[in-house]
């Protein structure tokens, strides 16, 4: 509406947030919160083992020292670049969302910052000098306490952002009272951290029966030793896990959790209601069976299984985020935003001019006969665009003819009509339509020309944009001088 | 053809923090990233040109070793120290570093795949450094590499950056090489390449001079005096390179943003420089021994200058934007109360017109409200006509209550339908009715 629209018009807006930022919690979880206490418990069993002549198990500590050198590689790449590419993503598919956001909980983002920094510091010390500490015992003590620091900082991370996360889905009593304590009180938190917390501690130990399944040979008594402790670790997480899921569903606010069907897959898809508890049914069964062969006959224990077992770990967050991603629609701030990035309160003004007059990027200011498609074309834009393509992933024209079960047959439009003018009662989980009559129209007979022409959607980033000459500075200066 | 200069409304609620608290959140640390940026940047470059220069002197590619472990603390350092001011210019200047993000959204997205892979570049460059030993080709464009991305990513940040200066462009722009072509771009891009290497300089001198660094147990072909008087003439070219750009960079500034702040701060920015290239020059040609000497008075010097270019730099961007916010400030008040007026007069909700409804009964306002939209009086929409309805409940009007309570799907080829929401007993029995009624 005031800032140009980015779009991609076949990978789909939300995919390249989620594909971004589901990369960067499953690195976050398990990689970090999860895996740096698991290694540090590691290294101080390595103490706790040796002989009394010698700093620790040497053999040991290197099998440990490589589990954290291939955390380190990853978080501090990958990790950290897909943490500042969800700053990036955002704020291009979903501007006016997250400069909402950062106007709440500035101060939120920035002690979360200071705690980063803190984090980032700590686990180049820790990594960078743990060789060096090898030399004496005093020395080796420091370092598995700075590695303990390091595992608190890394909560304390995660704990700050689950409060921003939480309060896009139930913004609490800051509609009412927009400060930053009642955000941070919403009713989501707890049962989050909750969640969160045990469920990374699980991943963390998957990840950590991977790599030193890769790190220690065949035959190796370390390995049926590590094997061991990491089953144990796992076992002791995953109840709370499960828990922590059971509880944080159990909150989720009733209208959100209508939508939960639906959250999964697309619309098609409804009918696989159960398809989430299956999948965490399935993942935590495989986990426990795989810890425990690993704490009774870690012998048994195959690489192939710790891999399946890894996988599914990272499919039961993976899925969990998805979900978590698609229940606070039609909102992107609950009660507040919608997802077309417009907010509730503004939506009677749009009504009454039209998104069109209002919008400070269009062609088309004004609906007319001749200009309808292209009018349709910017109204899909600036209202349908953050989740719809035309041609590719959610694409409009899928969606109406899996709805209609019409493939190849023109569209009615006085069906479309029809739909789009009920659109929220229809599907609870898509806003209203913003604008008026005149633009229902446009926009049918864009996506009834579009439906055979397969024209693509280009976004401001490749069209660049048309500035609508009533909201130029030329005509508000004109308007304020009279 | 010119564009009209667009005025959208701004995000409506209000800074979390005093404007002057932000702008000072913002100067302060960009400071401190860009300082790990230039490390960043400049320590790769040096590292590519020790490993070069070991090709003949063996020595040197020691050198470039030690050089690059602290390529990935401080590129670590500079990712981390970004956040803040990004944060900040996000909160501050919202609409207009958003709309440049979008106009060039291609290219800006791309800055996370390609630091990613520069990042893996720099930690393969450095845990190869044996694996690769009689492979230095290889080894060396590993390198090169990273330093491309590296030269390449602030190319990005400074052209967004610029373009957000100038609302009156924005109409014209398409993508992000016509971004790249605004004027000032390059020149601020050269003033910001010759800072890396000037401050790297700084920072070699320092890190190898180091006592605890122990650089005369470590090395025992090149000596520290001949790194040193390395880094320092590097500096001192860099810095002279300085004075012939930066009046290149204020020229090319549109004309909107300049004013006498601004001139006065760059002008006495350069002039603490004067004396630092004075010292270095100094130390460059005098004797060995001496050649640290003043080294502390030249690192104060060089960064009083940094921190008056960087305030200059605001400066411009305040000055440039100061009309520009407070237009939209006006037009955020106007649309803010246009926007409550229309939300106190809104039209009572009429019924969106259907064949299927009409005859203004509760059934059927609550029929075009729920249902209309998939099913039609006598055509297949999306589920069944009503006719077909009837034809399967005339008998079992209850049946139909509680299928319209509790749906599920009957026909595999459309969607199963969903649980109308917020209907009472009472709104299902009226439903019903209505349905059933239009048996005629």
């Amino acid at each position: 509406m005031d800032i140009p629209l980015f779009h991609l018009d076949w990978l789909n807006n939300r995919m390249l947030i989620a594909l971004i930022a589901t990369i960067h919690a499953l690195i976050n979880h398990s990689l970090a919160v999860g895996f740096v206490p698991l290694v540090v418990w590691l290294e101080n069993k390595g103490v706790i083992n040796s002989g009394s002549h010698e700093v620790t198990d040497l053999k040991w500590d290197k099998m440990v020292y490589r589990m954290m050198w291939t955390a380190f590689i990853i978080t501090t790449t990958i990790g950290a670049m897909t943490g500042v590419g969800i700053w990036f993503s955002v704020s291009l598919v979903s501007p006016n969302s997250i400069a909402s956001l950062i106007r709440v909980f500035y101060f939120a983002w920035f002690v979360e910052w200071t705690v980063f920094v803190t984090e980032v510091v700590l686990i180049m010390i820790y990594f960078l000098t743990w060789k060096k500490a090898n030399s004496s015992i005093k020395a080796k003590t420091r370092h598995i306490k700075f590695g303990w620091y390091l595992s608190l900082f890394s909560w304390i991370t995660m704990a700050i952002i689950v409060s921003i996360l939480g309060f896009m889905m139930d913004p609490g009593n800051w509609l009412k009272e927009k400060s930053l304590l009642n955000g941070f009180d919403n009713p989501l938190y707890l049962p989050q951290l909750l969640y969160r917390t045990p469920l990374a501690m699980v991943l963390g130990g998957c990840f950590g029966l991977f790599l030193s399944a890769i790190f220690t040979k065949k035959g190796e008594p370390n390995r049926l030793i590590v094997f061991r402790s990491i089953s144990k670790w796992i076992l002791l997480w995953l109840p709370f896990a499960i828990a922590g899921a059971i509880y944080y569903y159990h909150f989720i606010p009733t209208a959100n959790l209508a939508n939960l069907s639906v959250a999964i897959g697309t619309q098609s898809f409804q009918d696989w209601y159960d398809v989430m508890w299956k999948v965490i049914l399935g993942a935590s069964s495989i986990i426990l069976i795989t810890a425990m062969i690993g704490i009774w006959k870690p012998k048994l224990l195959h690489a192939s299984l710790i891999t399946i077992t890894l996988i599914l770990a990272l499919g039961f967050m993976g899925l969990f985020e998805r979900v978590r991603e698609f229940i606070r629609k039609p909102y992107i701030i609950s009660g507040y935003m919608y997802s077309n990035l417009l907010r509730e309160q503004d939506y009677p003004l749009y009504k009454r001019d039209g998104v069109l007059k209002w919008a400070t990027y269009t062609s088309t200011p004004k609906v007319t006969e001749k200009n309808k498609v292209e009018a349709g074309r910017n109204v899909f834009m600036l209202t349908c665009s953050r989740c719809h393509t035309t041609q590719g992933v959610n694409s409009i024209v899928s969606v109406f003819e899996r709805m209609y079960s019409s493939k190849g047959k023109p569209f009615n439009r006085e069906s479309m009509e029809t739909y789009i003018n009920n659109l929220h009662s229809a599907r609870e989980f898509m806003p209203p339509f913003p604008g008026n009559q005149a633009e229902v129209k446009a926009l049918v007979s864009y996506i009834k020309e579009i439906q055979f022409t397969n024209e693509v959607l280009d976004g401001a980033q490749q069209e660049g944009i048309v500035v609508n000459p009533g909201q130029s500075i030329e005509s508000f200066k004109k308007i304020n001088k009279r | 053809m010119r564009s009209q200069t667009p005025l959208p409304h701004d995000i409506a609620l209000q800074l979390p923090l005093p404007e002057w608290l932000l702008i000072l959140i913002l100067i302060v640390s960009f400071l401190v990233h860009i300082l790990f940026v230039n490390l960043m940047v400049g320590g790769s470059l040096v590292t590519l040109w020790y490993q070069i220069k070991g090709l003949k002197v063996k020595e040197y590619d020691v050198l470039a070793n030690e050089m690059a472990k602290t390529i990935t603390v401080n590129k670590s350092l500079a990712v981390v120290m970004g956040i803040a001011p990004l944060l900040t210019i996000n909160t501050l200047y919202t609409i207009y570093f958003y709309t440049a993000n979008s106009l060039t959204g291609l290219m800006w997205i791309a800055i996370i795949p390609l630091v990613t892979i520069a990042f893996l570049l720099t930690y393969l460059h450095k845990y190869t450094w044996t694996i690769l030993e009689n492979n230095k080709g290889l080894h060396i464009s590993i390198l090169a590499t990273a330093c491309l991305i590296f030269l390449f990513i602030p190319l990005i940040f400074l052209t967004n950056i610029n373009l957000m200066l100038f609302p009156e462009q924005w109409g014209t722009i398409r993508g992000f090489m016509s971004a790249l072509t605004l004027p000032n771009v390059f020149p601020r891009y050269l003033h910001f390449i010759f800072a890396s290497l000037a401050i790297t300089g700084l920072f070699i001198f320092w890190y190898f001079g180091r006592k605890n660094y122990g650089f005369d147990q470590k090395f025992q072909v090149i000596s520290l005096y001949s790194v040193r008087k390395g880094a320092y003439a590097m500096v001192l070219a860099v810095s002279a390179m300085q004075f012939l750009i930066g009046p290149v960079v204020l020229l090319t500034l549109p004309s909107k943003g300049l004013g006498w702040n601004l001139i006065l701060v760059i002008i006495a920015g350069a002039t603490l420089a004067l004396p630092a290239m004075y010292w270095i020059f100094k130390a460059i040609t005098g004797k060995p021994d001496h050649i640290g000497k003043n080294f502390g008075k030249i690192a104060v010097f060089l960064s009083i200058t940094v921190v008056f270019m960087v305030s200059g730099r605001h400066i411009y961007r305040s000055n440039a934007l100061a009309p520009h916010q407070k237009l939209m400030a006006a037009k955020t008040k106007e649309f803010l109360s246009a926007s409550e007026q229309a939300g106190k007069n809104v039209p009572a909700e009429e019924a969106v017109p259907s064949k299927s409804s009409g005859n203004g009964s509760k059934g059927s306002v609550l029929f075009a409200k729920n249902c209309a939209v998939c099913h039609h009086l006598e055509n297949k929409l999306v589920g069944p006509p009503v006719t077909e309805m009837i034809s399967i409940y005339k008998d079992n009007p209850q049946a139909l209550i509680s299928w319209i309570k509790k749906p599920g799907r009957k026909r595999m080829e459309g969607p199963p339908m969903p649980t109308p929401a917020n209907l009472s007993d009472e709104d299902r029995n009226e439903l019903a009715k209505f349905i059933l009624s239009n048996n005629n």
